[in-house]
């Protein structure tokens, strides 16, 4: 057996990292651990530099074990691995120590401490790491169906992307009718084109199409499995079904604000969100003569500081249709900052201005007012750039609210095992490099479900998370980790608590050369390891956790840090 | 000896505690609760394993015995386990360690078993800041000399 040769890799993460913990020292204690060769610190070691330092230091130093330092295995495990890969050690020899989102980024105050604790990290890691063993990743087969939560713009050009590509996709939406949040809106920004237009034939292409089945007024109840092979319950009208998928996309969408307690809303008649504006003229109500909008509200501010993103343009979008359908009436938009980004949406802004919508900049210190007993009549508000007060007539006043994430995201993240964020959406797996996948694999996202975005923002999300679902779908077949559970035959007695505590039905006791013994069957075991934790006699072991490599970290934590760099 | 300060509950006194947490809720927790930079004392050490069920209770004891002044399992919710029912092995088996451990004169704050989901960010550091508090709080564990039955009459 060739002598155990560890190399040590440390990620500066920029500064995410280096800022907090002395990298430094934790490479100059890292060569002083037993069977380490080798030991470097490195600015990005996910970067192409990193991974080809990784590689060559492998090959240079016949490097055995590989063991980086950085971030979270959830997200840059399989990186790790295929650079290990792809340097002839084989990817089960490589060990993930988590100093960032579990040391530096929670420690931030406390240098000392978290470079203490990010030193005995590596050390538990390196312990593990000279334990581990080759191993063979599985195939597991892909059920070649997908399903989309939520029926808006996002589910449904999702669900489209997939089933245009032969895909059998299943789609659930809660409410009766497909359409989502813009079923009550009147007309979409920049284009002004009616909703109806851009809606409707994405409906029926939906509805009519042979590779999908709409579930509408459907709920999902329950989600098991994994990537691959998920059980989703759904529930229509106390009716219960069961769907088999390969993937999940979830395009839930979000929600308008409604501003209780805000601008006397929900107290007078004539104070309106933005959508309640759309609901209030595609109804044909009558125009007023003068309308005053406010935006900005309830974002922004400490107890919700994210921007609405497009609230802004909703705000333009819905100023210049009042002025189209009469020049004469007067437009107020009263704002903390125009948030009109990109080519199209400046030239909006510009053609509210000509068009005679007033701008008017309030500051958040002394929020306009509303004068008025039943209803609103006119509005106060400090004129920032006139410096003084100013008082405009208002027969209507419009709240321009952001949207925010629907109260049940919480019971769905948890069923599909997906975090939120602390805003309540739902939060990708990584914000540049993986947007619209979770870090539970098989499980992504579109839409305004992860943050307030607009039409075209969601398709293209739709598009992406489409993709991204078909192709375990087209691939038929995932590669599954080798973390399975593995029987010696000669330790085990066969008295079967692994039978009995296996949820999966994946061991069996059988008949072998050294007598009855338990017996796993990889395609079946899922690798929680319930087994190995009630085996009393030490027989049952699982791939990449078993009792050595667990037993190692916790005897190198158990150790004091003595030597090197302190 | 594991600990930095070898003076009971003195001032100092910085406990080692470890941590295991499930791959899929307790430890997307933990990051989450680094990605949203919550701060936290820096006295656990988290072992990742894919579900708080493949924590043999000889982990725990091993760890006590090697001077760790605590340990803490964390899983998924009941009913949330990705694999179903792993983590009411873990309820089950918890109890019962807890039974053992007093037995054998170690306070129970030293093994803890707790719940975090993957969205539950705030509550891991929570759990992080009051298992260290109350670990503090007992002083280094003192049982890696041999773990001793308590006398009849201890609590």
């Amino acid at each position: 057996m060739p002598k155990t040769r560890v190399g040590v890799f440390i990620c500066h993460c920029g500064n995410n990292i280096g800022g907090v913990v002395r990298v430094p020292d934790v490479v100059e204690y890292a060569r002083t651990l037993p069977n380490v060769v080798h030991a470097e610190d490195n600015l990005y070691t996910c970067s192409e530099e990193g991974l080809s330092s990784i590689k060559d230091k492998v090959e240079q130093q016949g490097l055995n074990r590989v063991v980086v330092a950085s971030c979270t295995p959830r997200t840059h495990e399989p990186l790790f691995r295929g650079a290990c890969e792809e340097a002839g050690l084989n990817r089960y020899l490589f060990e993930f120590v988590n100093i960032r989102e579990h040391c530096s980024w929670v420690h931030m105050h406390d240098p000392v401490m978290a470079t203490e604790k990010a030193k005995e990290l590596v050390r538990m890691g390196v312990a593990k790491a000279c334990h581990l063993e080759p191993q063979e990743d599985f195939e597991s087969d892909v059920f070649p169906a997908a399903l989309v939560i939520g029926g808006g713009v996002a589910g449904m050009t999702a669900a489209l992307c997939l089933a245009n590509q032969g895909i059998q996709v299943y789609l659930v939406e809660r409410e009766q009718e497909l359409g989502g949040l813009i079923r009550g809106v009147q007309t979409l920004f920049p284009t002004e084109q009616n909703t109806e237009e851009l809606l409707h034939p994405l409906i029926e292409q939906v509805k009519n199409h042979p590779q999908i089945t709409v579930y509408a007024g459907t709920v999902v109840e329950k989600t098991s499995g994994f990537i691959g092979d998920f059980d989703v319950a759904v529930r229509a009208n106390g009716e219960a079904s069961n769907l088999k998928v390969g993937t999940i996309i979830v395009a839930t969408g979000a929600e308008e604000l409604k501003p209780g307690g805000l601008y006397r809303y929900s107290e007078l008649p004539n104070v309106v969100t933005q959508l309640e504006f759309e609901e209030r003229f595609k109804a044909g109500a009558d125009l007023p003569r003068s309308v005053a909008i406010i935006n900005c509200v309830g974002a922004r501010i400490p107890q919700r500081t994210y921007c609405g993103r497009f609230c802004c343009t909703t705000a333009i979008k819905n100023a210049i249709w009042l002025k189209e359908q009469d020049p004469e009436t007067s437009v107020y938009v009263l704002h903390r900052d125009v948030m009109a980004y990109g080519v199209a949406i400046e030239e909006f802004y510009r053609r509210a201005m000509e068009l005679g919508v007033r701008f008017v900049r309030y500051d958040v210190e002394s929020p306009p007012q509303i004068l008025g007993d039943a209803r609103a009549e006119a509005i106060k508000v400090q004129h920032q750039l006139m410096g003084k007060e100013v008082v405009l007539p208002a027969d209507l006043v419009v709240l321009t609210t952001p949207l925010v994430a629907r109260d049940d995201n919480e019971e769905l993240s948890r069923m599909l095992k997906v975090p939120l964020g602390s805003e309540g959406f739902f939060l990708e797996a990584h914000l540049k490099l993986r947007p619209i996948e979770f870090s539970t694999d098989g499980v992504y996202v579109c839409g305004a479900a992860r943050y307030p975005c607009n039409i075209p923002e969601s398709v293209s999300q739709a598009y992406a998370a489409a993709a991204k679902a078909s192709i375990p779908i087209r691939e038929g077949m995932v590669r599954v980790e080798a973390i399975t559970a593995v029987c010696d035959e000669r330790r085990c007695s066969a008295c079967g608590n692994c039978v009995e505590v296996c949820p999966f039905g994946a061991v069996e006791l059988q008949e072998g050369r050294f007598g009855k013994a338990a017996h796993v069957n990889p395609a079946q075991c899922k690798g929680c390891g319930c087994c190995v934790a009630s085996c009393p006699s030490g027989a049952m072991q699982q791939r990449g956790f078993n009792d050595r490599q667990l037993l190692s970290m916790i005897g190198a934590l158990a150790e004091e840090t003595t030597s090197g760099g302190a | 000896m594991a600990v930095h300060d070898t003076e009971s509950g003195g001032n100092g006194f910085e406990p080692k505690i470890l941590v295991f947490a499930c791959n899929w809720c307790s430890y997307a927790g933990a990051d989450l609760a680094g990605v949203s930079r919550l701060q936290m004392p820096a006295n656990c050490r988290v072992i990742r394993v894919m579900c708080s069920a493949r924590v043999r209770p000889e982990f725990v004891i091993t760890a006590l015995s090697k001077g760790l002044d605590g340990v803490l399992v964390l899983g998924c919710h009941p009913g949330d386990c990705h694999y179903s029912e792993g983590n009411y092995f873990t309820r089950r088996r918890g109890l019962l360690l807890q039974k053992l451990l007093q037995y054998v004169g170690i306070e129970p704050e030293r093994f803890q078993v707790r719940w975090i989901s993957a969205s539950e960010g705030a509550k891991f550091a929570e759990t992080i800041g009051q298992v260290t508090d109350q670990i503090k709080a007992l002083g280094p564990n003192r049982s890696q000399n041999g773990m001793q039955p308590a006398e009849p009459g201890d609590s």
